[in-house]
C-alpha cells in the first residue's frame, strides 16, 4: 500500500510540477494600450455626471475634461480666469450686467454649432434642476422664476448675464469657472427630457458637451471611459481614450502601476509614494483647494471657553504630522484659505506647546483636563492624525475619545450638530475666497433650524460681526481691498475661531514610464488629461 | 389498495409542495424584514447617497421628504414591502438603473465564478475524499484532512490577499483583479453574460485566455473552499458506505476493489453528495462577497458591498432578496433531486 501511495504521490507531484512550469512560462504581459491612458482612481463619490448637478470631486474631473464653459481658471495663475467658449467679456459700469461674446464657428461633439442660446439654456437648467451646486449661481440672484430673464442670448454670439447686486467681478467670474456653469448641447439634451427634468436623468450617464473628450461610459464604482472628441475646437487630445478604473486601495494602485496595468495611480498614501518613486516611476503633485481641520462644537460647555479653544491649537504636533503622516500628500497650513486663492495668507503661529496649553487650561478652570469625543472618518491620514492629537492632548490632561465611523456616518452626525469635535477635509466649492469664508466665518442664524448650515453653524459658532464682514468681501469691487478683507477674516479665525486648521492637501499621482505631460491642476476639475501623450 | 397508495402519495406530494411554499414565503419575508431594519439601523443617511456629501441643507431636507423618510417607521415598512412584493425593486441610486436590470447584468459574473469554484471543488474534492476514506488513517488521509481543515478555518480575504501578492504581484502568473483586460473591454461583446461561454462561442481565443487568467485566482480560491467541504463530506459518506454489508458481500464475490469503491460505494454515497455539492454552490454564490471585493470581480457580491457602502438601500434589498431566493431555490432543487435519486426518501 505504501508503494502504491508513493507511486500516486509521485504522479501527483510530477503533474503538479508540470502544471506549475506551464503556468510559469513568461507571458506577453498585458501593458496598457498605446492609445489609451489608464488611471487608477477611487471614484465612488460620483453620483451623477450631469454638469448641472454633479458636485463631487471625481465627477468634476470627468466634466472638466469633457465640458467647456465660458471661462476657465488660469491654471498657471489661479487668481485669474482665461477665455474658454467666450472670446471676450465686459462688465457694465453699475456692475450688474456681464456681456460675453462667444467664439465663432465652434461645434459640440454632436456636430451642432455652439451658440449663446446653448449657454442661456445651460444656466437655466442648472438653476431649475436645483442640484447641490446650484447655489453657486443662486448667489447672484439667479432663481428658478427669473433665470430665463437674467441669463439670456441677445444674439447667437452674445450672452448676457444680469446679477442682482454690484458684486466683485472676480467673484462672479471665478464662480463661472465651476462646472455648474458648463455649457451643454441644447438640441441634444432637449431630445432626452422626461417630466420637465431638463434631461437631468439622461445626462446623469450620458454626454452632451464640447470638450476635448467625450464621456463614453460610466459604470458606478467600476469604470469611466472618455473618448477623444474629434469636433473639439481647440487642440485635439493626443490619446484616443482615457479609462478611469475604480480602485480604492493605495497598495492595489501601487501594484497595478508597478505591473503596468495602469498608467497613473491617483490615491497613493505616503509609504506607497516612497515605494513608487524608488521604482523609477515619477511622482507628480499639486496643492489643492482642500484644507484639513478639526473643529470644536460650541454647544459643549468646555469647548466654548476661549482658553480651551486656544489651548487645543497648541496641542497639535504640526511638525510631526507634517513630516510623517501627510508627507507628500499635504503641507502644514493653519489658515482657512488654501494657498493660491485670492487673499490667502500663510501665517503659522501655532506649534506644539504643552506648557502654554496647560496654562490656558488652568485659566479656564480645567487644570486637571477633561474628556471629550471626536468623530473620525475611517481613512488615512484622518485616523493617524486623530491618534496623534489624542496623544498630544493627553499630555495636557485632555482625554480624547475617538469615535471612528464611515464617512457618511460621521458626516450625518456633524450635520446634526451632535458631535463634540470633528476632524476632516473641507474643499472649496468654487475657486473664490468667498467659498471658504462663507462656510468658516459666516453664520447668519445660529438656531438649530437655521437655514444657512455653514461650518460655523455646524459648530454653533455665533458670529454676527464676522458674518457681516464676510458679506462685505464679495461686494468689494477693488481686488486689493477684497484681498485685505479675507486676510482679516483669516487672522480672526486663526486667533479665536473654534477651528484648528492643520494642513492643505497636496494631490499626488504616480505616473508610469512612457506617460508624458500628466499634470494635476489646482482644483479637481482642472486635472486635465487631454494634454497627455504616451511613448 | 393501489388507489389508496396513490392517494397517499399525492397528498404527501401536495404537503411537500406546501412545505416548500411556506419555506419560500417565510424566508423571503424574513429577508425583507431584516434588510429593511438593517437599512434603517445603520447610521448612514441614505439621503447623502442621493445628493452627495457636499449638498446644501435645504436639498438634503427636500430629498428626505421625497424619499418618505420622514414617515413613521411602520409606514415606511408597508410601502417598502408593497413595492418589493409587486416585483419592483426600485432604482439604484448609484447606477440610476432599475435594480433588477443591474442584477441581471452582474449576476452571471457571480454564477460564472461560483460554477468554476464548484467544478474545481467537486473534481478534486470527491477523489480526495474517496482516497481519504479508503486509506483511512494513512498519511494520505491526514493530508486530505489538513487541507480540508485549512480551507475551513482560514479567512477567505486573508488567503485572497496573500495569493494576490504572490501570484499577481510577485510571480505575475495571473492578471490584474477584474474580469477582463481593458484591452478587450471594447472589442469583446458578451451575449449571455457568461464571458467564458461567450468567448468560446465567438471563437475569441485570446479573450478566452485573458478571461482565464482573470478567473484563475478567485476561481481557485473558491474552489479550494468548496473542496474543503466536499472532500470532508465525501470522506464521511464513503466511510459509511464502505462499512455496509453489500461491500462485504461484493468483496466476498471477488469484485475488484476499484470496482467496489468507484462503482458501488461512491454511487450510493453520490446521492447525499448531490445535496452537498448543491449547498456548496449556494454557499459560493452567497459567500462571494469578500472574494469579489478582493478581486474586483464585478458580480452580485461586489454590487451589494458597494451599495451598502453608499447606503443605496434599494440595491442592497434587491441583491439580498435575489441571493435569498437563489438559496431557497437551490435547496428545493437539491431536495427534489435527492428524492428522485433515492426512492427511500420519497414517502417521508
Amino acid at each position: 500500500m505504501i508503494n502504491t501511495l508513493n507511486k500516486r504521490l509521485r504522479v501527483l507531484s510530477t503533474s503538479a510540477a508540470l502544471s506549475l512550469m506551464l503556468l510559469a512560462v513568461p507571458q506577453a504581459f498585458a501593458v496598457t494600450p498605446k492609445d489609451t491612458l489608464v488611471i487608477g482612481l477611487a471614484f465612488d463619490d460620483i453620483i451623477t455626471l450631469d454638469p448641472g448637478q454633479a458636485f463631487e470631486f471625481s465627477a468634476g474631473e470627468v466634466n472638466g475634461n469633457s465640458y467647456d464653459r465660458l471661462v476657465r481658471l488660469d491654471i498657471n495663475d489661479t487668481s485669474k480666469v482665461t477665455p474658454d467658449l467666450a472670446e471676450s467679456w465686459s462688465v457694465s459700469d453699475d456692475g450688474l450686467t456681464y456681456t460675453f461674446k462667444i467664439k465663432q464657428g465652434l461645434k459640440f461633439a454632436s456636430g451642432n454649432p455652439i451658440t449663446a442660446e446653448d449657454v442661456a439654456y445651460s444656466f437655466e437648467r442648472s438653476v431649475k434642476i436645483d442640484g447641490p451646486p446650484a447655489f453657486i449661481l443662486n448667489q447672484f440672484g439667479l432663481k428658478k422664476d427669473n433665470v430665463a430673464q437674467k441669463a439670456i442670448a441677445k444674439d447667437p454670439s452674445t450672452f448676457v448675464l444680469t446679477v442682482d447686486q454690484s458684486y466683485a467681478p472676480s467673484f462672479v467670474l471665478n464662480c463661472l469657472t465651476a462646472t455648474v456653469a458648463a455649457v451643454v448641447d441644447k438640441k441634444v439634451v432637449s431630445q432626452h427630457v422626461t417630466n420637465d427634468d431638463y434631461g437631468n436623468a439622461w445626462l446623469k450617464t450620458n454626454f452632451a458637451g464640447s470638450g476635448p473628450y467625450k464621456i463614453r461610459e460610466w459604470r458606478a464604482n467600476e469604470v469611466v471611459v472618455l473618448e477623444r472628441n474629434d469636433n473639439y475646437w481647440g487642440e485635439k487630445a493626443k490619446l484616443n481614450r482615457v479609462v478611469y478604473r475604480h480602485m480604492k486601495e493605495s497598495a492595489a494602485q501601487r501594484l497595478a502601476l508597478e505591473n503596468n496595468d495602469i498608467d497613473v495611480a491617483r490615491n497613493l498614501e505616503p509609504n506607497d509614494i516612497e515605494a513608487v518613486s524608488k521604482k523609477g516611476q515619477t511622482i507628480t503633485s499639486a496643492p489643492k483647494g482642500s484644507v484639513f481641520y478639526f473643529s470644536m462644537n460650541q454647544k459643549n460647555p468646555n469647548l466654548k471657553k476661549p482658553e480651551v479653544v486656544e489651548a487645543m491649537k497648541y496641542l497639535v504636533d504640526y511638525d510631526a504630522i507634517g513630516s510623517t503622516l501627510i508627507k507628500g500628500v499635504g503641507q502644514v497650513h493653519q489658515t482657512f484659505l488654501p494657498k493660491g486663492i485670492l487673499g490667502s495668507i500663510d501665517d503659522k503661529p501655532y506649534k506644539l506647546d504643552v506648557a502654554k496649553a496647560k496654562e490656558l487650561l488652568a485659566k479656564a478652570g480645567l487644570k486637571d483636563g477633561f474628556s471629550v469625543t471626536m468623530d473620525v472618518r475611517n481613512n488615512e491620514p484622518t485616523t493617524g492624525i486623530a491618534q496623534s492629537i489624542q496623544q498630544t492632548f493627553a499630555q495636557a490632561g485632555i482625554k480624547l475619545e475617538i469615535i471612528p465611523g464611515d464617512g457618511k456616518q460621521t458626516l450625518t452626525k456633524y450635520r446634526a450638530r451632535t458631535h463634540d469635535m470633528y476632524i476632516g477635509y473641507w474643499g472649496v466649492d468654487y475657486w473664490d475666497p468667498n467659498s471658504n469664508a462663507e462656510t468658516f466665518t459666516s453664520n447668519p442664524n445660529n438656531a438649530d433650524d437655521g437655514t444657512s448650515k455653514t461650518l460655523a453653524w455646524r459648530n454653533a459658532w455665533d458670529i454676527p460681526e464676522l458674518t457681516k464682514e464676510t458679506k462685505s468681501g464679495f461686494l468689494e469691487r477693488d481686488s486689493a481691498k477684497r484681498a485685505s478683507i479675507y486676510q482679516s477674516l483669516q487672522k480672526k479665525l486663526l486667533a479665536s475661531g473654534p477651528f484648528a486648521l492643520i494642513f492643505q492637501q497636496t494631490e499626488v499621482a504616480g505616473v508610469g514610464k512612457g506617460v508624458k505631460n500628466f499634470k494635476l491642476g489646482p482644483t479637481f476639475d482642472t486635472n486635465y488629461v487631454f494634454s497627455v501623450s504616451k511613448d | 389498495m393501489a388507489t389508496r397508495r396513490n392517494r397517499r402519495r399525492a397528498s404527501s406530494a401536495l404537503a411537500s409542495v406546501l412545505r416548500f411554499a411556506v419555506t419560500v414565503v417565510t424566508t423571503i419575508f424574513g429577508l425583507l424584514v431584516v434588510t429593511f431594519f438593517i437599512g434603517r439601523v445603520i447610521p448612514i443617511d441614505p439621503v447623502l447617497a442621493i445628493v452627495g456629501d457636499r449638498a446644501p441643507a435645504h436639498l438634503v431636507e427636500r430629498t428626505r421628504i421625497e424619499l418618505g423618510l420622514n414617515l413613521p417607521l411602520y409606514q415606511q415598512f408597508v410601502i417598502y414591502t408593497k413595492q418589493a412584493l409587486s416585483g419592483d425593486l426600485g432604482t439604484s441610486v448609484l447606477t440610476s438603473n432599475p435594480v433588477l436590470e443591474d442584477i441581471k447584468r452582474v449576476f452571471p459574473a457571480t454564477m460564472e465564478l461560483a460554477t468554476i469554484g464548484t467544478l474545481i471543488g467537486s473534481v478534486l474534492g470527491i477523489p480526495l475524499g474517496v482516497l481519504a476514506a479508503v486509506r483511512r488513517g494513512s498519511i494520505a488521509d491526514q493530508v486530505v484532512r489538513v487541507i480540508g481543515l485549512i480551507g475551513y478555518s482560514v479567512p477567505i480575504f486573508w488567503l485572497g490577499l496573500l495569493s494576490l501578492v504572490l501570484f499577481y504581484a510577485q510571480l505575475r502568473w495571473v492578471a490584474f483583479p477584474g474580469r477582463v483586460d481593458i484591452v478587450y473591454e471594447y472589442s469583446f461583446t458578451p451575449q449571455t453574460g457568461f464571458y467564458l461561454l461567450d468567448a468560446a462561442m465567438q471563437g475569441q481565443w485570446d479573450v478566452m485566455w485573458d478571461l482565464f487568467r482573470h478567473i484563475a485566482l478567485p476561481g481557485a480560491l473558491l474552489g479550494y473552499f468548496s473542496l474543503a467541504y466536499i472532500s470532508r463530506m465525501t470522506r464521511s459518506f464513503m466511510l459509511n458506505e464502505l462499512s455496509q454489508e453489500y461491500v462485504v458481500a461484493a468483496r466476498a464475490k471477488g469484485l475488484s476493489e476499484t470496482r467496489i469503491i468507484w462503482f458501488h460505494a461512491l454511487r450510493n454515497a453520490g446521492v447525499p453528495l448531490v445535496t452537498v455539492i448543491a449547498l456548496s454552490y449556494a454557499n459560493l454564490l452567497e459567500g462571494s462577497v469578500l472574494t469579489e471585493t478582493i478581486f474586483s470581480w464585478p458580480g452580485l457580491g461586489l454590487y451589494i458591498t458597494n451599495s451598502l457602502q453608499n447606503a443605496d438601500m434599494n440595491a442592497v434589498l434587491g441583491g439580498t432578496l435575489v441571493i435569498g431566493a437563489v438559496f431557497v431555490g437551490i435547496n428545493i432543487f437539491s431536495d427534489l433531486l435527492y428524492r428522485t435519486l433515492d426512492p427511500r426518501t420519497r414517502s417521508r
